[in-house]
């Protein structure tokens, strides 16, 4: 055990080394690593969001406010299919638990009802692997002529699946333009989107720009009846009661169906309004989008329509003259930061469902710079505490388990560098901990060492049985705590992962370190002075 | 002169004490979990749900009274506040709100806004019901799957019975250190679920190494009756599993005196663990042994080792 070749030496060098270098960057101010010639190694360690600040957003795509959507269109376009040419009578069409379903009234024309409705199953693409494809709906016909649609299950996995993905685009959009540094937008589990926005130190914006469902409508204000009557007694067919975002809020009878909806935008900016001075939101539609626009402003010169975002209205101009061009305005009581968001809301467009927060953490600046401090005085303490201990225990032994100790940190920072994984504060924490535990190995040895020679074996004899035969125990004992490590690394999320990391690395670097360094230390030692009895 | 802890060749009876520690540590153990049922563990926002703003006030001491009814104006339901780390700092826990996540939502912006310019809010997290549920589980899956995983790799390196007794051990551990956090109060969050398995990497740890040395002392003195080759192998390794603890102590008593306030019950956890560790190796894992039937012909040829001679046949290793 205390032979080494050269080459063996020569890695063990170069490990250490490259450990060093690859820590380097670390104590150096981004000024100088910009002036280092570009083959040395340049990042730094990554800090957690409890170290830097930031907010940690996890966010659930509600399923219900979708599946409620969808259904509602399934039932209309049932309604449109058995109302086409000739019609087929039917009863008791509504939404149902997971589902839709109607009763058709003549049984003999079950089959055509049946041919017109099978569409509706709406078959998905299926994954890109190929595979089946998926029915979103699967589509039941009994005999007494009840026709029942319901969700399966494989297809509503599937459009939650694009409905989440979709969000993250949207999200992402919003959040390049809103100029965050490098948020992180993934997607948890089935239906749950992770945000984190290291550095945010306003999470209430970054929220409202996220969870806005930002639907925005146009709607024509239906004025056969003041909003008050329709409240007092009910809405026409058709016609909806919104309220605007005032305080207190003004209602608005508004028709139902939208005009226009925010996907046929193709530009927002803010801008001035000229006379006021104040921020508006000017707004460009596509060229169906303006067609559109265009027919229904002509025919509708001196009436007001609405525009709604979220089902709040937001102003009801009346239109003054058609409105050819295609673009718009929408002035409210806007302030710039608020008419600026709405432009990037507008722009990227609105979600596909609504989205809750689920879980948040939002970690300040200052907390996260006096973590990193109080980290960083607890593990120069706790080294020096052990440093001196095992010197003190150890004698000159003591100073080569120290050495080691010191290589290992060296190795563990090079590691977490060059992985570039998160250091977060409960990570520090394992590295305080390694440091405690690293020495275990040595210490094993030394014991194993002391033993061997008092058993009266020469003084080299015994370092070598004491290298050699701490080395099952050692690694038995570390791959224990090895695998509570890796569970901790499935289980958790955020700041206990970077400790699963911080405590798993340590593991490796410690067994390295004991095995090599302090082993090759010791066989130095040995070849230098030649000793003829223990100084442990 | 170096400094030894423990003097070379200690002689102690520990098996002795099995019929002291063994009562001794049913008794706490059924006390922990009698206190689990009755008085129950503080859970923390992760596994409960709910809000918990830290704040920085602007004058020191804060003014936590005057904190405390400008939060009982906003109908938040129970709410706790107090000092959290540095004077001018508090610590304000909100249960959670009935109407789900929305709500809570509300909570938070609500308090942001009360609040607003007079204090630096340094953390907000806040845990909906439906995260707090699976967090709680995940935790559960992820204590029972490593006790699962690490009694297949003891079973794998050596003989039934010494998984048998580690396994044994550990759950005392778990159990005394949740005791802990019940007889204290403490928090009890997903660190603290980090801190229970690093206790059981750390208990193992120890656990691992008397058991390797008594496996070793198993193929060397045959002869020698059980209880008295456990003594010999936990007098062995006395000086080690000191040695250990006290270095590992001394690193987690630096991070719990300077590693700030957000990770202390935390380091408290883990230093009860390294010394309930270390006690459960010596006075619990090794006497299960004895429980287990655990005989000295069982283990010989276990492992692909020599072993098996009397006397320690002087392999000399190149």
């Amino acid at each position: 055990m205390l032979y080494f070749a050269r080459w063996k030496i020569a890695l063990i060098v170069l490990v250490i080394l490259s450990g060093a270098v690859t820590t380097l960057p670390n104590f150096l101010s981004s000024d100088t690593l910009r002036g280092l010639p570009n083959w040395l190694p340049k990042n730094q360690i990554v800090l957690g969001l409890d170290l830097q600040g930031g907010a940690y957003l996890l966010y659930e795509v509600d399923r219900n406010d979708y599946i409620k959507k969808r259904l509602n269109t399934l039932v209309g376009d049932i309604r449109q299919r058995l109302r086409d040419d000739p019609r087929i009578g039917y009863t008791g069409l509504g939404v149902q638990a997971d589902g839709a379903q109607v009763r058709i009234r003549d049984l003999t024309r079950l089959d055509e009802a049946r041919q017109r409705l099978s569409e509706l199953t709406n078959p998905l693409v299926a994954n890109m692997f190929g595979g089946q494809a998926v029915e979103e709906f699967g589509m039941t016909v009994s005999d007494d002529g009840l026709i029942r649609f319901a969700y399966t299950d494989q297809g509503l996995a599937q459009r939650m699946s694009a409905i989440v993905q979709q969000s993250i685009e949207v999200i992402r959009l919003r959040l390049d333009e809103f100029g965050t540094t490098e948020p992180s937008i993934q997607r948890q589990g089935e239906d749950r989107i992770l945000v984190e926005a290291p550095g945010e130190g306003d999470p209430e914006r970054l929220k409202d720009l996220v969870g806005q469902t930002a639907q925005l409508t146009f709607h024509m204000v239906d004025q056969s009846m003041s909003a008050e009557q329709a409240m007092q007694s009910r809405p026409p067919v058709g016609s909806i009661v919104m309220y605007s975002q005032d305080d207190p809020p003004f209602p608005y009878l508004l028709e139902d169906a939208p005009l226009l909806s925010g996907e046929d935008l193709i530009d927002a900016q803010v801008s001035f309004n000229p006379e006021t001075n104040e921020p508006v939101v000017n707004f460009r539609f596509n060229t169906s989008g303006a067609r559109t626009f265009s027919v229904v402003t002509q025919r509708n010169v001196g009436r007001p329509f609405a525009i709604v975002l979220d089902n709040e209205v937001i102003s009801a101009p009346v239109i003054r003259e058609p409105i050819t061009g295609g673009s718009g305005q929408i002035s409210g009581d806007f302030t710039v930061e608020s008419a600026n968001d709405l432009a990037v809301l507008l722009r990227a467009g609105a979600l596909p469902a609504k989205l809750t927060v689920v879980e948040e953490r939002s970690i300040g600046p200052g907390l996260g710079q006096d973590s990193v401090d109080a980290g960083r005085i607890a593990s120069l303490i706790g080294a020096a505490l052990v440093i001196v201990f095992m010197v003190l225990a150890y004698g000159r032994f003591g100073v080569i388990a120290d050495l080691a100790l010191v290589t290992n940190m060296l190795l563990i920072f090079g590691a977490l560098t060059a992985l570039q994984a998160t250091l977060t504060l409960p990570g520090i924490a394992g590295i305080v901990l390694t440091i405690g535990m690293a020495v275990d190995a040595n210490v094993l040895i030394f014991e194993r060492i002391r033993e061997e020679a008092r058993a009266g074996r020469s003084a080299i004899s015994a370092i070598d049985a004491g290298y050699s035969r701490a080395l099952g125990t050692i690694l038995d004992a570390n791959i224990t705590t090895l695998i509570a490590a890796l569970i901790l690394f499935q289980l958790g999320s955020g700041p206990i992962r970077g400790f699963a990391v911080t405590l798993a690395i340590g593991i490796f670097t410690t067994v390295f370190s004991a095995f090599t360094v302090s082993r090759l230390l010791v066989a130095l030692w040995v070849r230098w002075q030649r000793p003829s009895h223990l100084p442990i | 002169m170096l400094l030894k802890l423990i003097p070379d060749n200690t002689h102690f009876r520990f098996m002795r004490f099995r019929t002291i520690s063994f009562p001794l540590s049913a008794v706490v153990f059924l006390a922990s979990i009698a206190l689990f049922f009755s008085v129950g563990l503080n859970f923390g926002i992760d596994f409960k749900g709910g809000t918990v703003f830290e704040m920085k006030t602007n004058e020191s001491p804060a003014d936590i009274g005057g904190i405390r009814e400008q939060l009982a104006t906003l109908n938040l339901g129970d709410v706790q506040v107090q000092q959290f780390g540095a004077p001018d700092e508090v610590l304000v826990r909100v249960q959670e709100p009935e109407g789900g996540e929305l709500a809570q939502q509300a909570v938070v912006s609500q308090v942001r806004e009360t609040f607003g310019e007079s204090v630096e809010f340094r953390r907000v997290e806040v845990v909906g019901p439906r995260v707090s549920g699976e967090l709680a589980q995940a935790g559960m899956i992820a204590v029972t799957a490593s006790l699962i995983v690490i009694l297949f790799y003891i079973w794998f390196r050596f003989e039934w019975h010494f998984a048998v007794g580690a396994i044994l051990t550990t759950i005392n551990d778990i159990v005394v250190t949740v005791g802990l956090f019940v007889v204290l109060q403490l928090e009890f969050s997903l660190s603290s679920i980090a801190a229970i398995l690093t206790i059981i990497g750390y208990s193992l740890n120890d656990t691992v190494v008397v058991y390797d040395r008594i496996r070793e002392n198993l193929r060397r003195y045959k002869k020698t009756p059980l209880p008295e080759l456990l003594d010999r192998s936990i007098n062995e390794m006395l000086s080690r599993t000191v040695m250990t603890s006290v270095t590992t102590l001394l690193a987690l008593l630096a991070l719990y005196y300077f590693g700030g306030e957000v990770i202390r019950s935390f380091t408290l956890a883990m230093i009860f663990g390294v010394v309930i560790g270390t006690y459960s190796s010596i006075f619990l894992a090794a006497p299960f042994l004895i429980v287990l039937k655990l005989r000295a012909s069982k283990v010989i040829g276990s492992d692909g080792d020599s072993g098996g001679s009397d006397k320690d046949a002087e392999t000399a290793s190149a």
